[in-house]
């Protein structure tokens, strides 16, 4: 019986949990063109429904309408693969991140978390690195040279940028000694938030953030200018709609171990904290809108330049000095 | 049971991506297959509750020795067929070797009673808290000589990358 609540339960969970990211993911797309179009001082889409808000819509009905095109030269299968590989793994990073405090419904305390690990951030992130394949392999099959373009700069950068997110990460786990997301959630009732203590390793952290969800200080991998739309080009309809989903569920993941991690998560868990929670989250999926607006791309030279001589040593500085304070 | 079905499917899968990796004349699709093969190798590791191995499975395998691979590949003509010369007698050896060693493997369960852990895990403590445990204890010399062995490499890359890129700024500096 026991385990029989319990395989109901996660089924539940997994179909929630997938049915809010994928309609997030839509209207994330709709709070993009209307952030961007605020700071540009546009209206953004106005047309359809009330303030656009049924553009989401729209958008939906056009990308699974649309012809799928798939190039007569490219290698099929994996042509066909690789879109899917960046959304599946988003979906499967999300599984170890809790979305909110436990709380009380239908009769029962609810864990708004499917599996509990004791690796959780590892994990997620992890998971997240695999998700460079699905611009790759969608790069290496084309059979379009901006294709192998954009998968060059995807190996490139998502290579390096984990890097960085691996060392940045290393210092605050350090001070709280467990891998477990609800783990660190603790530490820091008790200890305060962990960007008063990390700041290094928060900044660290959220400009890797960005360069591995491919934002736009960062997005080299589809740089309109310069490889017409990196490993995007051949794609069309569909196809091309799950790169998105997958880009924007990985933006929410960066934006959930954000607060998570630095800036106190969801603390005690009472249900204000957990709006709290779900406000801060909000505010970083902002951010990194906001930062779209106001920042143009930097060449991929000044990229690798910013990654190994910059942000690295940072990241294993700020190790070795916490590693002596958290021993002395 | 769930376990079970969950290691034969993961078995399955395994041995099938990997039969591909060795019979496919694609080099894309040998590389997809061999990515997915260490991906399914995790799930193993989940199985048997060993969390943090796994995720490096993931992380060390996947994310970055693949990877590399498939930076590697950028460089070849992905579309056209390898074409291999294989040797018959060198097809008879490895066939022969393989065929002893899954006769092992199918006969090792019928002396398990003597198999036992040099360093069973602990109730109550984590994965990850073990294998730090052994490896910087019992294991901590081979660990250290494997991370210099690492940086000699590191170092040894960037010095012959740097002598080139020197050569590089030059010609383009008499230009």
């Amino acid at each position: 019986m026991e385990l029989e609540v319990f395989i109901i339960q996660t089924l539940v969970k997994i179909l929630v949990v997938l049915l809010i990211f994928s309609a997030l993911a839509g209207f994330t797309t709709y709070l993009e063109r209307k952030v961007l179009a605020f700071m540009q001082r546009r209206l953004g889409p106005m047309t359809v429904g009330p303030f656009g808000l049924l553009q989401v819509l729209a958008d939906g009905i056009k990308l699974f309408t649309k012809e799928d095109i798939v190039p007569t030269n490219s290698i099929k299968p994996i042509f066909k693969i690789a879109p899917v590989i960046l959304p599946a793994t988003a979906f499967v990073a999300i599984a170890s991140v809790p979305l909110f405090p436990e709380f009380e419904a239908f009769g029962t305390t609810i864990h708004p978390i499917i599996v509990d690990s004791n690796v959780g951030v590892l994990y997620v992130l992890g998971i997240m690195a695999i998700g460079m394949f699905s611009p790759l392999l969608a790069g290496l099959s084309s059979g379009n040279k901006w294709s192998l373009l954009g998968g060059a700069r995807t190996a490139i950068q998502l290579l390096s940028f984990e890097v960085v997110t691996g060392l940045s990460i290393l210092a605050p786990l350090m001070l709280v000694g467990s891998l477990n997301l609800i783990d660190i959630n603790d530490y820091q009732i008790d200890n305060g938030w962990l960007v008063l203590t990390q700041p290094v390793a928060f900044v660290l952290f959220l400009i890797a953030g960005y360069a591995e969800t491919n934002r736009t200080p960062f997005d080299l991998l589809e740089h309109e200018a310069e490889v017409v739309s990196g490993y995007a080009t051949e794609y069309s309809g569909m196809r091309w709609g799950l790169f998105f989903i997958g880009e924007y569920v990985n933006m929410y993941i960066v934006a959930f171990l954000t607060v998570l991690i630095f800036f106190g998560g969801f603390g005690e868990g009472t249900l204000t904290d957990g709006f709290c929670y779900l406000g801060k989250v909000l505010f970083f999926i902002f951010l990194f809108l906001w930062t779209r607006a106001a920042w143009p791309h930097v060449r991929p030279d000044q990229l690798m330049w910013l990654t190994w001589k910059v942000l690295m040593p940072l990241a294993v500085i700020n190790v070795v000095i916490t590693g002596l304070v958290v021993m002395f | 049971m769930f376990e079970t079905i969950a290691f034969y499917t993961f078995a399955f899968l395994i041995i099938s991506s990997f039969l591909v990796v060795v019979t496919s004349k694609n080099a894309l699709y040998s590389m997809s297959a061999l990515a997915s093969g260490m991906i399914f190798i995790s799930g193993l590791f989940f199985l048997l509750n060993a969390d943090f191995l796994g995720v490096v499975q993931l992380i060390v395998y996947t994310g970055a020795v693949i990877a590399l691979y498939a930076f590697a590949m950028i460089f070849f003509d992905t579309a056209k067929n390898v074409i291999e010369v294989n040797s018959k007698k060198m097809i008879f050896l490895l066939t022969s070797i393989s065929a002893i060693l899954v006769v092992f493997i199918m006969t090792a369960p019928i002396n398990s009673d003597a198999i036992q852990a040099l360093y069973p895990i602990h109730q109550g403590v984590g994965n990850t808290q073990d294998v730090g445990m052994v490896l910087f204890t019992k294991y901590l010399v081979p660990f250290e000589l494997a991370a210099v062995m690492l940086l000699v490499a590191m170092i040894g890359g960037i010095l012959m990358a740097g002598k080139k890129m020197d050569m590089l700024s030059d010609i383009e500096e008499t230009k």
